[in-house]
């Protein structure tokens, strides 16, 4: 199994000296090679949990554990994607995609070789000498998915990599990321908003309620295509399975 | 290209014009060459000097403290930035200290420098290292808050050290203000050195202005201020050049 939260719950100190309850008791689980999205209401804790499996901080209570080890800090089983593609502007791309690498103890070799394979996996062949201004914004997200992908890590965690884009590059982007991502095998956690998105991409999608968020479904998505995400968006069934989500999100709304 | 052009041209015939009525308005208005003297008598003064004043060890005098205290005031003002921008705690105990060293006005010191040092070149280096010093270090301070805590955390994720974190992200993200620091700097440099030449001592171009105050010789005073700004303006070009340079990843405004 490669990510697991058992009764997570992570509390906040504000500055009214109250403390926030973003997560609570928190369960789930992603199998190797999975693909999970999360999806709920703003403020639901989705980015709570995606710095938590990323080591950035701590729940207050429960565990999170990564390939079966406890999360105690950053480390280089997970890759992290955001909205943002956090390209850093003084470096061309192929040094962008290096950069993860370099923390590593990887030679300088190495680490080009490296970066030219997920630049080429991304479709960005040519681009290497190029700077992150004279990239389009779907672009510049495949260098971002290019310098995740090129630490190799166990664990891809996306957050709304694609809300930042047009319609269409939107949709063109996200089939590229599910191909490359399901050529690579890796096991991908997808917090996202758009429950479409979420329909397309996932084999399994974890409904969260409003804060503080917990796991109120968890829905598999039984449909193919989950690597081209173009050709899933043509089954009748997407249709059904978002208005479930829909309602789910709903009903949860009225209660609160 | 051809709007370029243009430009180009309207400047120069700009400067054309100044420089005609310059040399022929006072005369016409009867106005004496010590109040304000024409170019050629600007020209003449200028030989003269170069010959009988030694001119041109004056220029060298001054150019080299100003690149000296500019060198070494932004130094300073950038480390302290970058030290300061690292502690959050020594940044709020600080602050308040730097803002009241900002406020006062760093030319006043140079009597007290004198009184300190002598009547040498430390004075004038001194006043120009505090002039300089401070948009500098506030520059820095600012772009360190400011950093996208977003890459920091990526950072983080990719395991890196404290000091990578300063050396790969923070570092670079505050180049733009740090060169934007240094543009300003550059103009007070001159006036660092020009008030510590004026204050006290008997080389440079400040001193040439003072002596040639002393002997109501306004075409001195005029070549003197005209050097100075040529030195200001050799400076401030060679740090936008840098800037260009460094900053080449920034899209341009104008193509």
């Amino acid at each position: 199994m490669a990510l697991e939260f058992r009764s997570v719950t992570k509390r906040f100190p504000t500055n009214s000296g109250e403390e926030l309850t973003a997560v609570k008791d928190v369960n789930f689980r992603v199998e190797e090679g999975e693909f999970v999205s999360a999806v709920g209401p703003s403020g639901c804790g989705k980015s709570t949990i995606l710095s938590m499996t990323a080591g950035l901080y701590q729940p207050t209570e429960g565990q999170v554990l990564v390939s079966d080890e406890p999360v105690t800090g950053p480390n280089t089983h997970v890759g992290f994607m955001l909205q943002k593609d956090l390209l850093l502007p003084w470096r061309n791309i192929i040094s962008n995609i290096e950069f993860g690498l370099e923390s590593r103890g990887v030679g300088k070799e190495a680490r080009r070789e490296r970066a030219m394979k997920e630049l080429k996996h991304c479709h960005l062949e040519g681009f290497d000498q190029q700077y992150p201004y004279q990239l389009s914004g779907g672009m510049r997200q495949r260098a971002a998915l290019a310098r995740t992908l090129a630490i190799d890590p166990e664990i891809i965690l996306l957050d709304e990599p694609f809300s930042a884009l047009d319609a269409q590059t939107k949709l063109l982007l996200q089939n590229s990321f599910a191909k490359t991502i399901a050529e690579a095998g890796k096991t991908t956690l997808l917090i996202t908003h758009d429950l479409a998105e979420a329909v397309l991409m996932s084999d399994r999608i974890l409904v969260l309620s409003e804060r503080p968020g917990t796991v109120i479904a968890d829905i598999k998505v039984d449909l193919p295509h989950r690597d081209e995400p173009i050709k899933r968006r043509t089954l009748p069934e997407v249709a059904d399975y978002a208005a479930q989500l829909f309602k789910l999100l709903k009903l949860e709304e009225k209660a609160a | 290209m051809a709007q370029r052009h243009m430009t180009t041209i309207v400047s120069l015939t700009l400067l054309a014009l100044v420089l005609l009525a310059w040399e022929f308005l006072p005369p016409a208005l009867d106005v004496p060459r010590f109040i304000i003297p024409t170019l050629s008598d600007c020209l003449a003064e200028f030989q003269r000097m170069w010959a009988f004043e030694g001119l041109w060890a004056h220029v060298l005098s001054t150019a080299l403290y100003t690149a000296l205290g500019f060198a070494i005031g932004s130094l300073l003002g950038a480390v302290l930035g970058y030290l300061l921008g690292m502690s959050a705690f020594w940044e709020k105990v600080l602050s308040p200290y730097i803002l009241a060293l900002q406020i006062a006005p760093k030319v006043a010191f140079a009597p007290l420098f004198i009184m300190w040092f002598g009547y040498n070149s430390m004075p004038k280096l001194l006043v120009t290292v505090l002039i300089v010093f401070f948009p500098v270090l506030v520059n820095v301070l600012q772009a360190m808050r400011t950093v996208d805590r977003d890459l920091i955390n990526l950072a983080r994720a990719y395991n890196l050290s404290r000091f990578g974190i300063f050396w790969k992200i923070e570092m670079p993200s505050t180049v733009p203000n740090l060169m934007a620091g240094l543009r300003i700097a550059s103009t007070l440099a001159v006036i660092g050195v020009t008030v510590g030449e004026l204050v006290g001592g008997n080389t440079g171009l400040g001193f040439l202005i003072s002596y040639g105050g002393g002997q109501a010789n306004a075409a001195m005073v005029f070549n003197a201020i005209i050097l100075l700004t040529v030195i200001g303006f050799v400076l401030y070009s060679a740090l936008v050049r840098i800037e260009e340079r460094v900053l080449h990843y920034l899209p341009k405004a104008h193509g």
